[in-house]
């Protein structure tokens, strides 16, 4: 196990180098100039062009620059905005709560009901049952965000009301984006979840299980739902990060406050510190997660843990 | 088997991640070359990816067609018939600055394509070359070029794009490129465990043991046999980018707003919710419809060339 | 349901005069897509303590469907048993209830599969595993159910058994992995054995070590084995008797030494002369020519009449049965029975 962890924080810190290499460079060249944003028509003075340019540090070498942004990441320091001078971090956290309240709960529901759908499929398979989900979840992966977004926003919102159009943060706002940004995960969910069990099903092992005379019961507990949860939590690591991206578009199509909207409001406004922290953001849970998904797996699959 | 999963929101993905290959699958099943005809055959018994083809073959004759089809001048303005509801001289009606809906539809196919296209080749000829090198030279080859495709995929791909995009403004241009530079990362992973995976093949060591020059090892017995996985990933991978191009266009980071373009006019729709519906539900059609065609004939040429993964 | 299940329970305790297990006339069915494949077509054998059943034959030749009908883990669908008994201690399983065929399975009998790796779960260690035996069935603790996997590692020879009982099944060599199959087939002492091409994965150093172990754990317990396999080599030390397979059914029986100087079918005629020998160094090695019957087309008349130098019309009309072999003179062969029309050409010559 030990091995195995060292490993995988060596190459975790390789990804972090690069990744913050990509994002200095996309604070630095990013079109529209810090100082004018900031300044508004003073910044016509050249006076306070210098001022606000040593300010920000804009006139260092890059190198000095980029260690300068790293030492600052490292202590959790996204800078200052352009447009109100204040802390991205306390700008963006709240709006990252209610991102990932959103995740969460979409992740939830794509466990909940892409695991229970894609077990009972592979269990009656060929059944009428299992032909529809295979259907169903194909047709589901078809559909992108922005259709279901703005199918269930015209039903549930314009024509039934059931939800608010503007989002207040309440739960009941938060069901519809939640249900966009869940579909299709749910749907890949289930299919793995199917293919996997199929899998599994037929391994030697469960048929040795079978032989050795163990309740049914103790054959899908322990020797069948244990082996085929693994690539699902694979998967669900992963699309953590596919969230963040399709929560750009759910929370668009709902106006829910959270960084996806942010990053969509900031790019409008220019505010690049605003952008590259929703980005930095993004990154850096992706890492997090795909850590411990991998710890996850090690412990799950001996195999990983121990070669 | 490294599993692929494909989503339309851009979290198409090798389900292994960066974690070694599936624990369920520790062996990978090589999808091999079998007989073409045979390959042939089974594709054209299901129905479902003889559907896909269909409509991505119609999909590309009204791109390529577009001018002769559509009926109107997709960027005509007609201030005095905005906003009118289908009818027999507008299929599909007039958007609020009067111009044809079904012909921005037809003209937004060109879009798709191109995008989808484009964006999907370059993505293939870096991820394949690089994934290339690194399976087969390994060493620090491989660490490198892995390392730098996981810097890549940290970044999820509409996120990505879009910063890509802000970089070199918007435009088709910028949306190809910026598409391509984040889907790599995972045609380099794909090909590179398959390449590890048919390395150690016996076919392999025969033709090494019969004295086979390196580069023929690699071009006639390694390629072909490692290369169907990823053929099948980037056809479903087209349906992806073409989402993910309408997407960012909705958002307002992708092709110019006056562009005849579905993400454009879903966006443009999304006003008129529950008073004129036509103008976000045909182009929301087209979307699915084209994105389906792809899924459809991706899961149709996996099933086809290897069976084994039904 | 309470007669059924008092019969159950008595089943290995009143163990009456006859043998061990008594397969008749068995027939399994698998449904294909193309058809319903013929798998078993009327297999009679049987077994008595302490006997070891050789079954040999090809791959599709039905020799492992039998075993797995015996155990009650056909894959079904799309397998089942469409006729016949299977009597074991003289009481058709096949008419229990699957929570009475449960309880039987790794406690009156056990199988031993070929490929250890693949039939060890990879997640679970192998002391947990060898310890499900005596958790299932005997309601042991896990502290118990340990101490047991520990004794049952002893027992098999594998070394410092306390120490790897955490291990898992790819930390072992395949004849140690072997032996921990064996370990959990005879971990209940049950009455019966199906070891399914036990040795066949392993290198052949090692098969002799893991058949001799099998052998003697056998003979410790008085246990029935049957002994699947497609090697002729690894039965001659340790089986009483042979039944070959064909397409489904068994073409010939025999007491074992008898079968390599007299076969009395020419598919097991055949499979001799394909052994290699070392007297017959530098002749071209004999092969049976031709392909294993499709199941889902079996021809018609004798299955192998395609494939074999003495077919004649008959052959390929009339199903031969099972005859009984005796010498040229008439005097008796006990065991002995051929499926051939032409047996006595076949062992006379």
């Amino acid at each position: 196990m030990g091995r195995y962890v060292v490993r995988r924080l060596g190459q975790l810190v390789v990804v972090v180098l690069g990744a913050t290499m990509i994002l200095f460079a996309c604070l630095f060249v990013l079109p529209g100039d810090p100082v004018g944003s900031i300044g508004g028509d003073k910044a016509r003075d050249p006076a306070v062009v210098k001022e606000l340019r040593a300010h920000y540090g804009l006139d260092d070498p890059l190198v000095v620059q980029y260690v300068h942004y790293v030492e600052k990441l490292g202590k959790g320091d996204l800078g200052e905005d352009y447009t109100q001078g204040r802390s991205v971090n306390e700008i963006l956290q709240p709006k990252l709560v209610n991102t990932a309240k959103l995740a969460v709960t979409a992740i939830i529901f794509d466990v909940i009901l892409g695991l229970s759908v894609g077990v009972l499929a592979a269990m009656r398979r060929y059944s009428v049952w299992d032909v529809s989900v295979t259907f169903l979840t194909t047709l589901a992966v078809g559909v992108p965000s922005i259709v279901i977004g703005m199918i269930l926003q015209r039903f549930f919102v314009v024509e039934l009301g059931w939800f608010p159009l503007i989002s207040d943060g309440s739960f009941n706002s938060m069901v519809l984006p939640a249900v966009t940004l869940a579909i299709i995960d749910a749907a890949l969910v289930a299919q793995i979840a199917r293919s996997t069990m199929l899998e599994v099903l037929r391994a030697d092992y469960v048929k040795t299980a079978v032989a050795k005379g163990l309740p049914r019961r103790t054959i899908l507990t322990r020797h069948i739902m244990r082996n085929s949860v693994i690539p699902v939590i694979t998967y669900l690591g992963i699309s953590f990060g596919g969230l963040l991206g399709g929560a750009l578009i759910t929370e668009t199509i709902f106006n829910w406050d959270g960084i996806g909207l942010a990053l969509i409001t900031a790019i409008q406004s220019q505010n690049n510190p605003i952008i590259v922290g929703v980005v930095t953001y993004s990154v850096a849970v992706f890492i997090l997660l795909n850590l411990i998904v991998d710890l996850l797996y090690a412990a799950l699959d001996p195999r990983i843990r121990l070669s | 088997m490294t599993e692929v999963v494909t989503g339309m929101d851009g979290s198409g993905t090798t389900a292994a991640g960066p974690a070694p290959a599936a624990p369920s699958a520790a062996e990978p099943s090589v999808a091999r070359i079998s007989n073409w005809s045979e390959i042939r055959a089974r594709f054209l018994a299901n129905k479902l990816a003889v559907f896909g083809l269909l409509i991505v073959v119609i999909l590309l004759l009204v791109a390529v067609f577009a001018p002769l089809i559509a009926p109107a001048d997709p960027l005509h303005q007609d201030l005095m018939n905005t906003l009118k509801e289908p009818s027999s001289k507008h299929w599909l009606g007039t958007d609020a600055l009067g111009r044809d809906q079904l012909s921005r539809i037809i003209y937004g196919s060109r879009i798709a394509m191109i995008v989808g296209l484009a964006s999907i080749l370059l993505a293939c000829f870096i991820g394949i070359t690089l994934g290339a090198i690194a399976g087969y030279f390994g060493r620090i080859w491989d660490t490198l070029i892995m390392r730098v495709a996981d810097v890549f995929f940290a970044f999820p791909l509409l996120v990505g794009a879009i910063v890509i995009i802000l970089l070199m403004g918007r435009g088709v241009l910028p949306v190809v490129i910026s598409l391509g530079i984040f889907s790599w990362a995972t045609f380099a992973r794909l090909l590179r465990s398959q390449i590890l995976s048919v390395r150690e093949m016996d076919y392999v060591h025969a033709a090494k043991a019969l004295g086979a020059s390196r580069r023929r090892i690699v071009l006639k017995h390694i390629l072909p046999n490692s290369v169907t996985s990823v053929v099948v990933y980037a056809a479903s991978s087209v349906g992806i980018a073409i989402v993910a191009e309408a997407s960012l266009s909705f958002l307002g980071v992708g092709v110019s707003p006056e562009v005849a373009e579905w993400g454009n006019m879903i966006f443009a729709g999304k006003d008129f919710m529950g008073v004129k519906d036509y103008l976000w539900v045909y182009p929301s059609l087209s979307i699915v419809t084209t994105a389906l065609g792809f899924v459809f004939l991706g899961n149709g040429l996996r099933d086809a060339l290897d069976p084994k993964l039904r | 349901m309470t007669t059924v299940e008092t019969a159950a329970e008595s089943i290995g305790t009143t163990a009456a005069g006859g043998p061990l297990l008594e397969v008749r006339d068995l027939h399994v069915e698998f449904k294909t897509r193309d058809g319903v494949a013929k798998a078993v077509n009327g297999v009679n054998y049987s077994v008595s303590a302490g006997e070891t059943l050789a079954v040999l034959g090809e791959s599709g030749s039905g020799k492992s469907v039998t075993a797995q009908a015996i155990m009650g883990i056909l894959d079904s669908p799309p397998g089942r048993v469409a006729q016949g008994e299977i009597l074991f201690h003289g009481q058709n399983i096949l008419a229990l209830p699957e929570s009475e065929r449960r309880k039987l399975r790794g406690n009156k009998m056990a199988m031993i599969f070929q490929d250890a790796l693949s039939s060890l779960n990879p997640v679970l260690s192998v002391g947990f595993q060898l310890g499900e035996m005596f958790r299932a069935h005997q309601g042991l603790s896990k502290k118990d159910a340990k101490k047991k996997a520990i004794e049952l590692m002893d027992r098999v020879r594998i070394p410092a058994a306390k120490e790897r009982v955490g291990d898992y099944a790819h930390q072992f060599s395949g004849g140690m992995r072997q032996r921990i199959m064996i370990a959990m087939a005879i971990a209940l002492e049950p009455d019966l054995i199906i070891a399914d091409e036990p040795t066949t994965a392993l290198d052949v150093t090692v098969q002799a070590q893991v058949m001799d172990l099998l052998a003697e754990l056998q003979r410790e317990s008085n246990m029935g084995l049957i002994l699947i396999t497609h090697d002729l080599g690894v039965v001659a030390d340790v089986a009483d008797k042979i039944a070959v397979m064909y397409a489904g059914r068994i073409v010939e029986t025999a007491p074992v030494h008898e079968i390599y100087k007299r076969p009395a079918h020419p598919y097991t005629k055949g499979l001799l002369r394909s052994i290699p020998r070392l007297d017959q160094k530098g002749q071209e090695l004999y092969a049976i020519k031709g392909l294993p019957p499709n199941l889902l087309a079996v021809p018609s008349g004798c299955a192998f009449n395609p494939r074999c130098e003495m077919a004649q019309d008959i052959c390929r009309t009339d199903v031969p049965p099972l005859h009984t072999v005796t010498e040229a003179d008439g005097g008796e062969l006990p065991g002995r029975g051929s499926a051939c029309h032409f047996w006595k050409e076949t062992i006379h010559g």
